[in-house]
Parts: C-alpha cells; sequence; structure tokens
C-alpha cells in the first residue's frame, strides 16, 4: 500500500522536506507527498513533516489558518525538524511560540547562539549503526524530556533528537544533505 | 558527537540558512521598535539599517555599513535573525558584521560600492552573504563568489515594483531558456552570460537557482509582494515599503499574509482592505543616471 506523507507549507525549507520523502518513497507504488496548507489538506495522510524556519513566523501562520487544533490532532506520525521540533514540544522558552503539544519536552529556541556559531557535527543517534551527519542552524534543543519521550541523541548544549510514540524531532536537518536514514527509520517505526 | 569533527560555516550550513528563510518576509528596520514591531508581524528576519533606502537617497553623499551600536541594538531586541548590509567589495565592513553576530550579510548596491572591479571574496566568511542580481550571470558570478542567496535588485527606496520584476523575469527566463540545450550550448551561453559553466549547467538541471532566490527593490504593498512570489521568487525582502507606509503594523502584517498566500487572490483582496496610504514612491523613469542604484556592481 501507499504511503501518504504531508509537508507543512506554510514556511521554511518546505521543497526539501518534500525532496527528501519523495526520495525515500521511491519505487513504492501509490505513495506521494503533498504540501499542507489547510486543514483538509491532512485528512487520510498517514505522516507530516513540520519543516525548519523561523518558529515565531509558522506558529503565527498556524493560528491564522486555523491549523492548531488540526495539528494539534493529527493522527498519524510527525517528523519535526528545528523549528518543527519547538512547534512539535509542549513547553518552550518563548511565549510568541504556542506549540502543538505533540511531544512532552521542554525546548528551548535559538540553543547555539548566531548564525555563525550554526555547525555541522558527526552524531551518534541510538538506533544507527553509524554516525550521522547533522547539520545546526539557528538550532533549538530540547532541555528536558517528559515521560514516554526517548532521548536519540545528545550533545553538551542539550537533547537534539527525540521519538515518542509515532513522531520524532530533531534539533538539526535530516531533509538537508541527503542522509536517509532517519527517514527510513521513521517510516518503519510507523509500520509503513 | 565527535568534537574534533565540528564544522563551521560550511556551504550546507549557509545555505541551508537561506533555505530556512523560504516563504518568509525580510523587512527593513532602523531601531528595536521597528525590529520588534517586524517579529510580531510574522517577518523571518530584519535588515538592520541607519536609513531605509527611500532616506538613504533624500539624504545623498557616501552610504555606509550601520553604526555598529545600532546593529546591536537590533541583534538584543529580536530572537529572529538579523541581517546587515556591507558595502560592495568592502570586506571589512563584512569582518565587523560577522563579528558583531549578524546572521547574514547583504552586500548591498543600495550602500555607495567600496570597491568598483571586485565583489567580496565570500567563501572565507563563516556568515553567509545575500547578494543583488539584475539577471542569471550576474546572479551566478555571486553564487561563484560565495553567496548563498540571492535577491533580485530592483530599484531600492522607489517603492515602485517594475524593476524588481524585470530582474526576476529575466533570472527565471534566463533558467528557462537553459532547457533543452545541450552540454556545448550551455557551456557557450556560460560565455555569453559571463558564468561559470559549472553553475549554468547546474542550473539548468534544477531548473532553478542553485541557491534561494528572493526579490527586493521597489515591493510597496501586499499585491506587489505576491506578484513577486508568482513570477518565482522564494521570498521577499520589504525595504521602505513597510516604514514609509501610513500604517506600518498593519502593512506589516498584510504583506507576511500575502506572501503566505500569494496564489490566493481572495486572501490578498482581504489583508489589501483600508491599509492606508502606501509610499508614495518614485518613477524609476525619471532618476537621473548617479540616483540609480542597480547598475552598482555587475
Amino acid at each position: 500500500m501507499g504511503v501518504k506523507v504531508g509537508v507543512l507549507a506554510l514556511q521554511g525549507d518546505v521543497a526539501e522536506h518534500i525532496a527528501a520523502f519523495r526520495e525515500s518513497l521511491a519505487g513504492r507504488p501509490g505513495s506521494f507527498v503533498v504540501p499542507v496548507r489547510q486543514a483538509r489538506d491532512l485528512a487520510d495522510l498517514d505522516a507530516l513533516a513540520i519543516p525548519g524556519g523561523e518558529s515565531t513566523t509558522i506558529s503565527r501562520l498556524i493560528g491564522k489558518n486555523g491549523l492548531h487544533e488540526p495539528l494539534a490532532e493529527f493522527g498519524g506520525g510527525v517528523f519535526a525538524t528545528c523549528a518543527g521540533m519547538v512547534l512539535a514540544a509542549d513547553r518552550v522558552d518563548d511565549p510568541r511560540v504556542r506549540t502543538l503539544n505533540l511531544i512532552p519536552m521542554h525546548v528551548a529556541r535559538n540553543a547555539f547562539g548566531r548564525q555563525v556559531d550554526s555547525r555541522e557535527a558527526f552524531l551518534d543517534v541510538a538506533g544507527l549503526a553509524d554516525p550521522f551527519r547533522a547539520v545546526f542552524i539557528r538550532a533549538p534543543v530540547a532541555t528536558e524530556v517528559g515521560p514516554g519521550t526517548e532521548v536519540l541523541a545528545r550533545i553538551p548544549e542539550g537533547i537534539v533528537a527525540v521519538r515518542s510514540g509515532r513522531h520524532m524531532a530533531f534539533a538539526f536537518h535530516p531533509e538537508l544533505g541527503g542522509d536517509l536514514r532517519l527517514h527510513r527509520m521513521f517510516l518503519k517505526g510507523l509500520g509503513l | 558527537m565527535k568534537l574534533e569533527e565540528l564544522r563551521f560555516g560550511t556551504e550546507l550550513i549557509k545555505r541551508g540558512f537561506a533555505s530556512m528563510q523560504k516563504g518568509g518576509v525580510i523587512m527593513d528596520v532602523v531601531n528595536a521598535e521597528q525590529a520588534q514591531l517586524a517579529e510580531e508581524a510574522g517577518a523571518v528576519a530584519v535588515m538592520a539599517l541607519e536609513r531605509v533606502p527611500a532616506d538613504i537617497r533624500t539624504a545623498g553623499g557616501v552610504a555606509r555599513m550601520a553604526d555598529p551600536q545600532k546593529i546591536v541594538e537590533i541583534i538584543d531586541a529580536v530572537s529572529i535573525p538579523v541581517m546587515g548590509k556591507a558595502r560592495i567589495g568592502h570586506f571589512v565592513e563584512a569582518q565587523i558584521l560577522e563579528a558583531l553576530g549578524v546572521d547574514m550579510v547583504d552586500e548591498s548596491e543600495v550602500l555607495t560600492p567600496a570597491d568598483e572591479q571586485f565583489h567580496i571574496d565570500k567563501t572565507g566568511f563563516g556568515v553567509p552573504f545575500v547578494c543583488g542580481a539584475r539577471n542569471l550571470g550576474e546572479a551566478l558570478r555571486r553564487v561563484n563568489e560565495g553567496a548563498a542567496m540571492i535577491r533580485t535588485k530592483g530599484e531600492a527606496g522607489t517603492g515602485n515594483v517594475v524593476e524588481a520584476v524585470r530582474h526576476m523575469r529575466a533570472i527565471m527566463g534566463g533558467i528557462r531558456a537553459l532547457k533543452g540545450m545541450d552540454s556545448q550550448e550551455l557551456i557557450d551561453r556560460a560565455r555569453e552570460i559571463e558564468a561559470p559553466a559549472e553553475l549554468v549547467i547546474e542550473c539548468a538541471n534544477l531548473g532553478r537557482l542553485p541557491v534561494v532566490n528572493f526579490s527586493a527593490g521597489g515591493i510597496a504593498t501586499p499585491a506587489d509582494a505576491a506578484l513577486m512570489m508568482q513570477l518565482g521568487a522564494d521570498g521577499v525582502f520589504v525595504g521602505s515599503g513597510i516604514f514609509k507606509s501610513t500604517d506600518p503594523e498593519t502593512t506589516a502584517r498584510a504583506i507576511v499574509e500575502a506572501v503566505n498566500h500569494y496564489d490566493d487572490p481572495k486572501v490578498i483582496a482581504e489583508v489589501s482592505k483600508g491599509l492606508g496610504e502606501a509610499m508614495k514612491g518614485l518613477d524609476v523613469h525619471l532618476l537621473r543616471q548617479e540616483e540609480v542604484l542597480q547598475t552598482r556592481g555587475r
């Protein structure tokens, strides 16, 4: 059976997420990846990616487009990166961001400082045999996780990869750089 | 994590930063208060300036990088990225902006050029750069120098979108024209537009620029912003258009929504209602040669 993936397409690196999921699902008939801009686009999706971008901007646009409830109640798996990780949390250090409460964790925005402090690092991620080339861009970190949230990777600044039930969140950008192992791990976790 | 393998300022990080701005509006601001208003309105980043381009035109004289104190004041006021402008070729202004913690440097024709032959060698910096361009050749020369993002130049500080449209059509049309060319023809075209052949070939394969491409220079209304998006921009810079309007707060919010819903005329109509006066604007055909900014740098 085909796998149906949506990418929240309000602001940020939407095209990169669409390309990465399309490549992850290549050769699987009936599968497709679509941009999600309104609540009705979420119907029948197996999974949803929440991309990187500016979390304050995306949060504002979620509210403006009446997407807060539909996203918070989404029945499929969520694959959230960077700003997406901030939105997927249930607590954040910035009152301007209204979280979707999908993953029990506290997230701090811009935990690395300015853009010149953004970095690439080879990261050990639980469940992967070899290190992952992780790209952190003005990235957040989780400072604390709640019950049921499994920490998959941690660096001195904080927690940078988590899994909670059907959802996964990353402070870095698995959609950039061409390594799709975390996409496959996510789809496998959903039984897809 | 292996600390010895940490890497900063790679192409992937710099271009990745630009990718995170896509679908967004970057607003010119001259103080902390304007920066906060921009952030509240949903801007993805702000450009920290001494004066907006319309005032740079009025002031005349040599336009330089903003006072570092002003830039720090703006950096401290917001959580979204802060960009700053350096003069074309003025790599020391760029070094200063990087040292201040600016998230992206705009090597900008809006300021008076410091070097009429060379642009900044941007590959040597950890901070990413955005550069203006009027056509495909100019865009690819900037990418070759290390620009992580391109913006159409338009004609800044005029509130007149005509030049932004001309430049966006030139870049998008230039890429469309590559379609169907064989490798010899692509190399020949590269020579013609004075751009590196490998970048021309990359554009032909991708069907777009290899970096994010925003629009700038003359966007004054939500409709202008949506026009540039429909012509293929990944996002927009709005300079004088916001803080030279009668109601900056409403105009800023309206432009953010128009970019988000750029292909939905009903939403653009709704947000365009009752915005008050847009900036007055200038007829670009009446500018004297020395008043034209877009021909600075090539």
